[in-house]
């Protein structure tokens, strides 16, 4: 292998990595709260479509953004009433939400755009370009060491958001009473009640917070990383994103380093596209599928028992 | 007079068809300790959690201090001054001790201030109530003696001036609760009102000021605990003469039929949770193994009745080793019945019918059909004479097994095991949530099957209940038997053994 690749592939890896964290942030609010969320998938690829709809409409990332967030919370709310008030399966709950979006987005799109479920390519106002640091032209264009810069130092706005919303969200979990109740809540939510604090209020705004987060990924899919939308393109990241969450054992740091060893891994995989070993040609699929092998040889037998919330997708019922 | 602390005036509240309370009117003197008394499902959880605003009262007003409130939310009780602990504890348990006390108390949108100012509250609380415990262990880590008093310092910590109590003694060593009762008492002295709600009468004469005795959800009869008697609590209970302790015979035991020898049995993570035991059980005797729950006495049932194998060790019965047999059914078969501890989570299948219910485990018996054929007639016929027998109310073969009340569901459990004319009866818990008629009449049935000459195993953590039946009695603590005594050991013989303090150790 050519070393020389190393820092493209560490750049890459962070780029890959944004989405997974964010996704995984959003699932570990919502299930500290003990609500499921197997629909990070399908908000994530909700906002993706939106953000490219509303960014080629309206020519601004940002109205993009915030429309992404809207959606992705409106998808949030259906899967809040279906999981808190209606104490519905959440894990069905959530795939509808996959099947909806993934449908939706396809349909409305082709209806739109006529370009077979595309959105437009975006020009570069109508996206997330890599931030313009002072000095950073002198940073990445050093002899020698310029590559290594750009891993840091060549990514837009919502990468670092999503870097800075790990210790956020750590800190808020860990030092505020809103942390100290989303984490009773989703512990042991009679406790809650008891203590006078509305379950439903808690579980609601939790899953409002996974709202935001995917749909800052999603529109981080499609209006940073790609240059439009198109079917399918959240490819998994929701469900790598909940294996993350297994791996991190539902905390926020150990979510960040599995995020970027899953994103590594992914990285790794699209640069070895049509690698071969030995004379046989390796299928993508083997590095595409590491992640979640990963996951179950290092659960099954190295950092052992991974212990999800108690109350995790369990409805409250106030009978005893 | 004082102004009394809690005035509960005409509560009334159904729930469907239930009429959980009916009129109740009661009333709690100031810096007293108030008992409640009465059977399962006689309204007393209900009313206080329409006092503790869990639920709402469908009529009727309610005064602390004097003064009418509206009680909507445990907020309101909280914000009135008043705390519950309840009898299944409302403690979050990877948090520690200082978390679960400041959750819904936290002052600030930080918890750092809360956390210091529980921390130093604690410390005053704990001195001046004998509830000392370390603010910074997990809860999860904790004995069950020690995450009460955690729930009573959360009551405190949020300005708790009447403190309710729902049973809080099932799950404590005698030990254990002599010291909650001591805490209690302080509390008392210091001005603080406390309600406690039991079916214990030992502990209503024991630490009680008044009493309240409710039955069907009205409240029957409001006594001085000094002018009252156990006999007459029981008989406003339920509303007819019990008897108290059961009238035997001494045992005539015969030949051994259950001979265990060295029995160890590990967990996941090899802990020992029943390590080396031995004893016998001969026909004709019960045996009884005494111990708070969980010090291996369900691993024990589990080990003999083959729903697990042991690690280690024998266990003969009727001569043969059955040790390695880990099939219930292939253990029914020879000869030995089991009715287990959790009769909803193995006795029975709540939402099948009396009748099906009635035949699980024996639904192989060739008196109930061929082949694979099941006799409906024949189950429906077997069922209504077991439930004529066993006075099961209603005497309904088709209602759902949930909709009978907690005694009569045991009594369908022990007709079709005792009807399966066992040589060995293996019953753990038989009376855990049955009202005081029912445990009359299950332990007069439990006492004739040893007089018909079979073999009993009986396990329970009411002491009351292993003394009045047990020939023999076994104390387990911590996986292992701490000694054997007879039938006339004394309470505090036992509590002693039951917090693994051993006389023969010593």
């Amino acid at each position: 292998m050519d070393f020389s690749i190393l820092p493209e592939i560490l750049s890459s890896t962070i780029r890959m990595s944004v989405p997974l964290i964010l996704a995984c942030l959003a699932g570990l609010w919502s299930e500290r709260s003990g609500v499921v969320d197997i629909g990070l998938e399908g908000k994530m690829l909700a906002g993706a479509f939106v953000a490219a709809s509303a960014a080629a409409t309206f020519h601004s990332p940002w109205i993009g953004l915030a429309l992404a967030i809207a959606v992705s919370i409106a998808f949030s709310l259906i899967h809040g009433y279906a999981a808190i008030n209606q104490r519905g399966n959440q894990v069905v709950s959530g795939v509808a939400i996959n099947m909806l979006a993934a449908g939706l987005a396809v349909v409305i799109g082709h209806s739109w755009f006529k370009q077979g479920g595309r959105t437009p390519q975006l020009d570069d106002a109508s996206r997330f370009l890599a931030i313009d640091f002072p000095g950073k032209d002198a940073l990445v264009n050093m002899e020698g060491l310029g590559p290594y810069m750009r891993i840091l130092f060549d990514h837009s706005i919502l990468t670092y958001a999503a870097l800075a919303l790990v210790p956020l969200s750590a800190w808020t979990l860990a030092k505020t009473r809103f942390g100290l109740r989303l984490r009773a809540v989703g512990e042991n939510p009679q406790a809650v009640d008891t203590a006078g604090i509305s379950v439903a209020k808690l579980r609601y705004q939790a899953v409002i917070i996974a709202g935001v987060l995917c749909g800052i990924a999603g529109a981080y899919l499609s209006t940073a990383l790609q240059t439009s939308f198109v079917r399918d393109m959240s490819g998994g990241r929701g469900f790598l994103a909940l294996t993350a969450l297994i791996f991190a054992n539902w905390r926020a740091w150990p979510a960040l380093w599995a995020c970027l060893l899953f994103g590594f891994l992914q990285a790794v995989a699209n640069f070895m596209q049509g690698a071969h070993f030995m004379g046989i040609d390796i299928p993508v699929q083997v590095f595409n599928s590491l992640p979640y092998v990963m996951t179950i040889v290092l659960l099954a037998g190295f950092i052992g028992k991974s212990v999800p919330p108690k109350a995790d997708g369990v409805p409250y019922t106030k009978d005893r | 007079m004082t102004t009394p602390a809690i005035e509960l005036i005409g509560i009334d509240k159904r729930f469907g068809a239930v009429h959980a309370n009916i009129d109740v009117n009661l009333t709690i003197a100031q810096g007293s300790i108030h008992g409640i008394i009465g059977e399962n499902g006689a309204g007393k959880s209900t009313l206080m959690s329409i006092l503790f605003g869990f639920y709402h009262a469908d009529k009727g007003e309610i005064k602390v201090k004097g003064q009418p409130v509206r009680i909507k939310s445990s907020t309101d009780a909280i914000s009135h001054g008043i705390g519950m602990v309840h009898q299944h504890f409302m403690l979050v348990e990877p948090f520690t001790v200082l978390e679960n006390v400041i959750l819904g108390a936290e002052g600030g949108a930080l918890i750092g201030p809360a956390l210091a100012k529980a921390r130093a509250s604690l410390k005053h609380l704990s001195d001046e109530y004998e509830l000392d415990v370390d603010p910074d262990a997990l809860i999860a880590d904790l004995p069950v003696g020690l995450q009460q008093r955690v729930e009573i310092l959360k009551a405190l910590y949020k300005g708790a001036e009447v403190l309710i109590l729902d049973e809080p003694t099932g799950v404590l060593t005698p030990a254990e609760a002599d010291h909650l009762f001591r805490i209690l008492k302080t509390l008392r002295d210091e001005g603080k009102t406390v309600i406690l709600i039991t079916h214990k009468l030992r502990e209503i004469m024991a630490i009680t000021d008044q009493v309240s005795v409710m039955r069907r959800g009205e409240v029957v009869a409001n006594f001085a605990t000094k002018d009252t008697n156990v006999e007459q609590l029981a008989e406003a209970m339920v509303g007819r003469r019990v008897l108290l302790r059961v009238d035997k015979t001494p045992a005539k035991p015969g030949d051994v039929l259950l001979d265990v020898r060295n029995v160890t049995w590990r967990d996941k993570n090899k802990v020992a949770r029943v390590d080396n035991v031995s004893f016998t059980v001969r026909k004709g005797e019960i045996v009884g193994i005494a111990g708070v729950s969980g010090n291996g006495q369900s691993e024990l049932l589990d080990v003999i009745t083959g729903i697990t194998k042991a690690a280690s060790g024998e266990v003969f019965f009727k001569g043969e080793d059955v040790a390695a047999i880990d099939d219930a059914g292939e253990l029914r078969r020879r000869g030995m019945a089991h009715v287990p501890e959790d009769r909803h989570h193995r006795g029975l299948i709540t939402s099948f019918s009396a009748a099906e219910s009635a035949i699980l485990g024996y639904q192989y018996a060739p008196d109930l059909g061929k082949g694979f054929r099941l006799d409906r007639d024949a189950v429906i016929k077997r069922v209504r004479r077991e439930m004529e027998e066993f006075d099961v109310r209603p005497p309904d073969p088709f209602l759902k097994s949930a909709k009978f009340s907690g005694g009569n569901q045991q009594k369908i459990i022990l007709a079709r095991e005792i009807g399966s004319n066992p040589d060995l009866l293996v019953i753990g818990q038989p009376t855990r949530g049955v009202d005081i008629g029912a445990i009359e009449f299950i332990h007069r049935r439990i006492i004739a099957l040893r007089d018909a000459g079979k073999a009993i195993l009986l396990v329970s953590v009411e002491l009351d209940e292993i003394r009045s039946l047990s020939d023999r009695i076994l104390v387990m603590f911590a996986g292992r038997v701490m000694g054997e005594r007879g039938p006339d050991a004394t309470e505090g013989d036992l509590g002693l053994l039951m917090a693994g303090v051993s006389k023969e150790a010593a």
